[in-house]
């Protein structure tokens, strides 16, 4: 199949990849050796492939690869580029919001979204936008504690 | 500074949340070829013929491969872990729809899936059984001879039986259930069902295989690296020691990933092109691996003037589909806990293992556990209530009380069945008014209490170096899915070695390098593996003082580790390695009584109490309060042990209020997230998880499992709580507002129609 060059930014870096259209932006990012965002249910349900292009959540395993042609791409791995956690993985640690840690990437991806439009992120608030989120080990109760702690912070 | 009982985060946290947690997902190699799978179509049927040119064909296709190929490679091409019934890929026959019929090989993934799907298999299908009841007779057998495996001594008479689907029948008398029954003052009986549902573990099935020179490297995602190495070994007829099993982080377990499930079919695809071979199922492929066996429990149960339940008859079947994978041992090991925690002197239990044409059971949190306790405390309730008793009276009047000897004869010792009742009652308030609601929105409360066996006897090994600067690194098989298993150990060779917790370094399974474990599995790893720590950290300990000595330190001084190799061997050199081994007593049930008084190392207790909220216009419930508990001996990290619990009673509430496997023809009809619904986070209850302290003197720093415990009670729990609420009985899983609405209709005189 007939590769198809693209040019996008990929964690506040220039890059280009040639790749063939059938491909999603999960696979794409694995060329990259990103391995944050996961494909599980490929389905768009489970949310373990949630994807930041141009600063909105989108599930990577439905997503085509050729689509980020131009725009910006953030992944979980771009977080504590500088050394440092965000302050959503920071508080995922202190309430022990995971288990098996697949879907976490997801998880913190999509609160970082919700905390940049809701700052103070009523109970409706945290439960509508992390209900495209699955986590099997059901580590929700300290998933809500932990958006409730950055907010704070 | 005390290290056991401390709150720590667990050790990998930051690898998880930045998403550089190593998982088998993340693993390519150079060279490596992708596998995917041809499935059988067709219940139950003898395999005519395989066309794979199609396949074959299509440009970047490596290899198709079948299991005549297979049987070049390794004439018994057969596996599991109770019965060899489980070909590579299927031979002859298939016995349920999804079974691996054919692999292609290529360097692209979607090169082999298209290419998996011009497979033409042509079958002469067979008439199938799907219910465990029906397949109790043999009008349909799905086996046409048993082939148990040959490493338990009770499965060895069901060698070469014909004419049968029963993979293990156990049974076990005690006192005189006729003669009980016969001077009780009411018997009542009853019939309870669950319902097939799965693990789906997020990271789905994966394994790769390398092939070295006369090795093979297994990488997988799997909870048993031992037993995966010991059984890749006697498929080839090698040594142990050519074959090297790693296991890295799991995304998710719960009982799916235990023993060889993708491992023998990587191993054997890479032997035979002599590459690197990948297998990576996706989440429908998993509906076809592995699942949660259904039951049907008949209870019946003589109960005395004074309330006292003098006699309980239990016939219990298992549905393990069509390969036995674990289930005979679920059907005996958590067949004589059938009765429930309670002290009754006249028990008779009858429980089947049975092969049918599904997707295979086996273990699934709590290793069969729920589904008893979904029987055995519904129909406690039901009793309480025809009695006119509350139901925690009930309970408390009957339950096994330390020092009692439960139906298998084996005494209850360190279980707290009694606290972890009491604990729930009170947090439920349950001496307090209760509102049951008006009009259409009725409110009920309900209880429920279970407990478990743990797998026995059963190995584990560890080994602490110390290397010459002081700093400790553990070795073991242990497989950290997210329980936390890795954290608990390096607090227990913390706390002996006098050292932080954090600076311990765990080394993940790879069987080259760490020592034999069992299995992570049956919430037996905090227990087994969790002595063998302490052990080899006291080991190394101990020569650690030696070579202080050696090094003509004066006794009793506490030097650091490093200045004793310094002063030994004159640089930093050397190291320290404590190693120590654990298994616990045990003795076989009798074959005639099915008695032992020595079952279990340790008791796991657990029990939910909840308040519902159902809808009887609608059927739906609403679980407004959960609260769980269970017995966790003296806590190692009592934050962690909470998320245990907490996460095992939200994965059992989505057994009991949506998930469920629908067939049609052996098809499953909803293998997917979109139409099987597991809990999400708008489905939390409010909920309490309560560790109830106790001491497992056994236990390492008083320490027991309890990754299941939290699954016993929550089926019961809320089935108790509707019929408090509007009066029905919901006797089979799940509950769902059509079933409610079935039967408050059905109560009312108006039956709904039939679907």
């Amino acid at each position: 199949m007939s590769m198809q060059n693209i040019n996008f930014t990929l964690n506040g870096q220039a890059v280009s990849a040639d790749i063939e259209p059938h491909r999603n932006l999960v696979e794409l990012l694995q060329r990259f050796d990103l391995f944050g965002a996961r494909e599980s249910c490929g389905q768009g349900l489970c949310g373990c492939c949630t994807v930041l292009v141009d600063d909105k959540a989108v599930s990577g395993c439905l997503y085509f690869a050729t689509w980020v042609d131009g725009k910006s791409v953030t992944t979980v791995e771009s977080l504590d580029a500088n050394g440092a956690l965000s302050i959503v993985q920071q508080a995922f640690i202190d309430c022990g919001a995971f288990q098996c840690g697949f879907c976490t990437p997801g998880f913190v991806l999509m609160v970082h979204q919700l905390l940049k439009e809701h700052p103070n992120p009523s109970d409706d608030d945290i439960v509508h936008y992390l209900s495209g989120n699955l986590c099997r080990c059901a580590a929700y109760p300290e998933i809500i504690e932990a958006v409730k702690v950055a907010a704070k912070r | 500074m005390k290290q056991v009982g401390r709150d720590i985060p667990r050790l990998e946290v930051r690898a998880k949340v930045t998403g550089r947690a190593e998982y088998v997902y993340n693993l390519r190699l150079p060279g490596m070829l992708y596998a995917k799978i041809a499935r059988s179509t067709v219940p139950h049927g003898r395999i005519r013929s395989i066309d794979t040119r199609a396949a074959k064909a299509v440009a970047g296709v490596h290899r198709v491969v079948t299991g005549e190929d297979i049987r070049k490679l390794i004439a018994e091409p057969y596996f599991g872990p109770a019965f060899h019934d489980q070909p590579i890929l299927a031979l002859d026959k298939v016995h349920h729809v999804g079974e691996p019929v054919a692999a292609v090989l290529a360097g692209d993934p979607h090169v082999a899936e298209r290419a998996a799907q011009l497979i033409e298999v042509e079958y002469d299908e067979l008439p199938a059984v799907y219910d465990e009841v029906a397949a109790m007779q043999p009008d349909i057998v799905v086996h046409d001879m048993l082939k148990p495996a040959g490493t338990f001594a009770d499965l060895k008479h069901l060698k070469g039986r014909t004419n049968t689907n029963i993979a293990l029948d156990y049974h076990l008398r005690r006192g005189d259930v006729d003669a009980a029954m016969g001077r009780a003052s009411r018997v009542v009986a009853h019939t309870f069902k669950t319902q097939q549902c799965l693990h789906l573990p997020f990271e789905p099935f994966v394994s790769v295989a390398e092939p070295g020179d006369g090795t093979l490297t297994i990488h997988t995602s799997s909870q048993t690296p031992s037993f995966v190495r010991t059984e890749i070994a006697r498929l080839f007829g090698w040594p142990e020691n050519r074959v090297r099993v790693k296991v890295p982080y799991l995304g998710g377990g719960f009982g799916a990933k235990v023993y060889v499930k993708l491992e023998a079919l990587v191993a054997a695809l890479s032997m035979l092109v002599r590459r690197p071979v990948k297998l990576a199922l996706t989440m429908e492929e998993q509906f076809y691996m592995i699942t949660k066996h259904p039951t049907t429990f008949r209870i019946k149960s003589g109960v005395d003037q004074d309330g006292k339940v003098v006699a309980r008859a239990c016939e219990v079947f298992w549905n393990g589909g069509a390969y036995a994978d674990i289930g005979p041992r679920v059907t005996q090991k958590s067949g004589f806990t059938a009765p429930g925690p309670y002290d009754i002197d006249n028990i008779s239990i009858d429980s089947y293992s049975l092969y049918t044409n599904r997707t295979p059971a086996g273990a699934l949190r709590g290793f069969g556990i729920p589904q008893l306790v979904w029987a055995y405390e519904s129909h406690t309730d039901l009793i309480a209530r025809e009695l006119g008793i509350d139901p925690v009276e009930f309970r408390r009047k009957n339950i096994l009380r330390e020092g009692r000897p439960q139906a298998s004869g084996t005494a209850m010792q360190d279980a707290a069945i009694a606290e972890v009742l009491d604990t729930i009652a009170a947090r439920m308030n349950w001496s307090a008014p209760f509102d049951r609601g008006s009009g259409t929105i009725r409110r009920g409360r309900g209880v429920a209490i279970g407990f478990k066996a743990s797998i026995s006897p059963t190995t584990s090994v560890a080994i602490v170096n110390v290397a010459a600067d002081g700093s400790t690194t553990l070795y073991t098989s242990t497989v950290d899915m997210g329980q936390g298993s890795d954290t608990a150990f390096a607090q227990m060779v913390a706390e002996v070695l006098d050292l932080d917790s954090e600076d311990v370094r765990i080394v993940h399974p790879d069987t080259d390098v760490t020592p034999y474990d069992m299995g992570t599995l049956g919430s037996r790893s905090l227990f087994h593996m969790g002595n063998a720590v302490r052990l080899a950290a006291e080991d190394a300990r101990t020569k650690l003082r030696a070579l202080a000595a050696e090094a003509g330190l004066p006794e009793g001084t506490n030097y650091p580790p490093a200045e004793i190799f310094k002063k030994r061997y004159g640089m930093q050199a050397g190291n320290v390695i404590g190693t120590a081994s654990f298994v616990p007593t045990y003795k076989s049930p009798d074959a005639q009584t099915g008695l032992s008084d020595n079952v279990t190392p340790f008791w796991m207790i657990g029990g939910s109490g909840v308040e519902v909220e159902v809808d009887t216009e609608t059927g739906a419930v609403r679980v407004t309060k959960l609260v769980n508990a269970a017995d966790c001996g003296k806590p190692i990290n009592p934050g962690v042990a909470r998320t245990q619990l907490s996460g095992a009673a939200i994965m059992q509430l989505g057994f009991t209020l949506s998930e469920d496997m629908k067939l049609d023809g052996g098809q499953v009809t909803n293998a997917s997230l979109a139409d099987y619904k597991i809990p999400g986070i708008r489905d939390i209850p409010p909920m309490q998880n309560e560790l109830v302290e106790a001491e497992q003197r056994s236990g390492p720093f008083g320490a027991k499992g309890l990754g299941e415990s939290g699954t016993f009670g929550v089926s019961p729990a809320i089935a108790n709580a509707i019929h408090d609420a509007v009066g029905v009985r919901i006797t089979a899983l799940p509950i769902t507002a059509e079933a409610v609405l079935r039967a408050l209709r059905a109560q009312a005189g108006q039956p709904l129609e039939d679907e």
